[in-house]
């Protein structure tokens, strides 16, 4: 589905991200994971172009990214962002329609396309009509995924979309983002800093550093045998978290 | 005050077209100006800087370089287009500044959300960072729109009409209730365009649509109408208008209501008056035809256009026999005929004052100038009149002050000044009583009242010639005299005291 070669950016002398490569199946759902400042975000941008590569290539779905103009590429491939990006002067729905209404669709079909996407990322249909400062910050999440998935995209990128929210609600978007993959057969990348998020929702883990790839792998993978010290720094919280658990809920039983 | 109201549609009107105007082009300007500056960065400041510096222009003097620049261009020099320019140029500052700052205040998470969906540059603008920039923009605007309302007041003296009229002839007929009819309307008119301006921002904030609608649809309802207005006429030509022009002073605004009067009366022709046009401004605007007719004085012409002094000769006809034919020859003006008054410029002091020091001519000033202060009009002490005044009689003045000519006689009055350039004609000298120096040595040339015409209506309108030949030696000086203080000192408009005179005329037929 997706092929990354060899792919750097350079800000000004200072390099991002250096020779990343890497590949996405159809239907996999990949986390790019690494502390502030490792690449993953502008990783995650230059393949759908939000920032221009310095080299490398990427290709989607066997057709060169740098083939098409950048605003026809990002009308193909749905963003969901960190700071979730809704249009103030728009009402939810305006907002979740802006991606459809740009590849000219007429106005009932928008109209029902909107309703049945917020359906699936479960928003009240009565929200339909606020505006985005009237909702809650899960609620405008969800509002900014069903934008991503409206014009039905077959790859999503998500940059740390659910960073900002409350443990209780992030895990609630966590699992209907899942369901909602499951059931469309979504393509995705995913970025995050948080190691717990990744094992959850990952098929592969991509670890960066220092703007490199250190590791790619499935969870377990990882668990059993990381590359190096900062992998297994990454997965000291997920674990000493499970293991308090475990004792917790042993202490508990006794 | 009813009077001043009958006047108010007409320059309401013509003040309305001109900011309306204005202020459309100004936005359309502005606003993509703007954008521009925007996106190109080192376009900021040369942009910028140039729209401030053409803000630091003194207003009535943006409007008044408009005159001599449109005319080196050869093109309509007096009238609707340097006020029109003018204004547009004060008006495009606030709202480039404010678009401009609208647009650098876009979060910048937004513009990216923007690119994330897929939106080309274009859409962006339209869809994301203008509707975002919209509130600042429309500040922008609305200072705008107060801004131009009020500037649009200062451009009669270019010859435009506006709510001004009423503000300079007021001043200058000490028409009290003229001025302030001006003021309030002029007031009046900021505040609610301002209003229906302010109207839209707040629709649109509040997302309003009924509020929103209704200031757009009052707003669009407003060009229209003034849109209309101006296409007619347009349509029904101004070549179709006589233009009257007047000078800044009462005796002007009189003599050209009567002139307006006149052809009105005798032809059945539309006339309009272009009020308190500059000296030369008025000269020049007859030469390029912006105005067709208007009253000057054989000595002004003598003095500041042929650059003569009293020293070949001061003899009245044979002064107007060369006037005459100077301006025939080099300006390609008509002269109609005198009057058959004279409006000297002539010293004047307070009687008492004058007979305590034992003066009567201005011989016997030079003496006692030294200990005294002089007041003159604007152009008194740039003319050639004051520098043979000064050279023939030596004098020296302790002091010497320009200040507008309805504020002089106050001035001399309260002893602010002891001297005053005044005008022979002015019913204020015996009103207020006070002494005309003698000119003993000749200094200042004569001063009979001329109609002059533009070619264009010499060639092509000889009825009108005709009906302007019949005001030819129909006021003298005490006729002159009585309509001026008819109107200085008896606070009635110059309209009603030129109809009086009007229909005396009409009636000895």
């Amino acid at each position: 589905m997706i092929q990354v070669r060899n792919l750097s950016k350079l800000f000004g002398e200072t390099p991002a991200v250096r020779e990343v490569s890497f590949h996405v199946g159809a239907g996999e759902l990949l986390v790019l994971v690494g502390s502030s400042g490792s690449g993953k975000t502008t990783t995650l941008k230059m393949i759908n172009r939000l920032v221009e590569p310095t080299s490398g290539s990427v290709s989607i779905e066997g057709q060169d990214a740098q083939s098409v103009p950048g605003h026809t590429l990002r009308r193909r491939i749905g963003y969901v962002f960190q700071k979730i990006g809704l249009f103030p002067h728009m009402t939810v729905e305006q907002n979740v329609a802006v991606p459809l209404s740009l590849r000219k669709w007429k106005p009932e079909r928008i109209r029902a396309r909107v309703q049945q996407v917020l359906q699936l990322v479960e928003l009240d249909p009565a929200l339909s009509s606020r505006y985005p400062a009237e909702l809650s910050g899960g609620q405008q999440q969800r509002v900014g995924v069903a934008r991503a998935l409206s014009s039905e995209p077959k790859l999503m990128l998500l940059d740390e979309p659910f960073g900002a929210l409350d443990p209780l609600t992030r895990d609630r978007l966590q699992q209907s983002f899942l369901e909602i993959r499951k059931r469309l057969g979504l393509t995705a990348i995913f970025v995050t800093h948080d190691m717990s998020e990744a094992l959850v929702l990952a098929d592969r883990i991509a670890v960066m550093n220092h703007g490199r790839l250190v590791q790619i792998g499935t969870p377990g993978e990882l668990l059993t045998s990381p590359a190096d010290d900062y992998v297994d720094r990454l997965l000291d919280t997920p674990r000493r978290q499970a293991r308090a658990f475990d004792e917790l809920a042993a202490g508990a039983r006794r | 005050m009813s009077e001043q109201l009958a006047l108010l549609p007409g320059y309401l009107n013509a003040h309305l077209q001109l900011t309306l105007l204005a202020l459309l082009l100004g936005v359309l300007i502005s606003v993509p100006l703007g954008v521009l500056v925007a996106r190109v960065r080192w376009l900021e400041q040369p942009v910028l800087g140039l729209a401030s510096v053409i803000q630091t222009v003194p207003s009535l003097a943006l409007l008044a370089i408009m005159v001599p620049l449109l005319a080196a261009a050869s093109m309509p020099s007096i009238g609707f287009l340097p006020a029109f320019i003018g204004l547009v140029l004060y008006s495009v500052l606030p709202i480039l500044r404010n678009t401009v700052t609208g647009l650098g205040t876009v979060d910048p998470a937004l513009i990216e959300a923007a690119r994330g969906v897929g939106m080309t540059r274009g859409q962006r603008l339209v869809r994301v960072e203008l509707p975002l920039a919209m509130p600042v923009i429309i500040a922008g605007i609305r200072t705008a729109t107060v801004w131009t309302v009020g500037m649009a007041t200062l451009s009669t003296p270019v010859g435009a009409t506006s709510l001004g009229n009423y503000i300079f002839s007021g001043l200058q007929t000490r028409n009290l209730s003229a001025i302030l009819v001006g003021c309030v309307a002029a007031a009046g008119l900021a505040l609610a365009l301002d209003t229906l301006v302010r109207l839209v921002a707040v629709g649109l904030e509040r997302r309003h649509r009924g509020i929103l609608g209704a200031a757009l649809a009052a707003l669009a309802l407003l060009y229209l109408y003034t849109g209309g207005t101006a296409a007619r006429e347009l349509l029904q030509g101004q070549h179709a208008r006589i233009v009257v022009g007047a000078k800044t002073f009462t005796e002007q605004y009189i003599l050209s209501d009567i002139i307006a009067g006149q052809i009105g009366h005798e032809t059945g022709r539309r006339t309009e008056v272009a009020q308190s046009l500059g000296s030369t401004v008025a000269i020049d605007a007859l030469r390029a035809g912006d105005i067709d007719v208007y009253v000057d004085y054989t000595g002004t012409i003598w003095a500041t256009l042929m650059h003569r002094d009293s020293s070949s000769t001061t003899n009245r006809s044979e002064i107007l026999g060369a006037v005459t034919r100077f301006l025939q020859q080099r300006y390609g003006v008509f002269v109609v005929g005198a009057l058959g008054f004279e409006n000297a410029y002539a010293l004047a002091m307070r009687r008492k004052q004058a007979e305590r020091l034992g003066i009567t001519r201005i011989s016997d000033l030079a003496r006692y100038a030294p200990t005294l202060s002089i007041g003159g009009d604007y152009e008194f002490f740039g003319r050639p009149e004051w520098r043979a005044l000064r050279t023939k009689y030596g004098l020296k003045f302790a002091k010497q002050r320009s200040m507008d000519s309805s504020l002089m006689y106050q001035a001399l009055k309260q002893g602010n000044v002891d001297v005053i350039s005044a005008y022979s004609t002015d019913g204020r000298i015996a009103a207020m009583d006070l002494v005309v120096l003698d000119d003993d040595r000749g200094a200042i040339p004569p001063y009979d009242a001329l109609i002059l015409a533009s070619a264009r209506l010499e060639h092509r309108d000889p009825a009108v010639i005709d009906a302007l030949k019949k005001l030819v030696d129909k006021i003298d000086g005490n006729t002159m005299r009585r309509m001026n203080f008819a109107v200085d000192g008896g606070g009635q408009s110059p309209r009603a005291v030129a109809n009086r005179f009007l229909e005396g005329l009409w009636s000895k037929k």
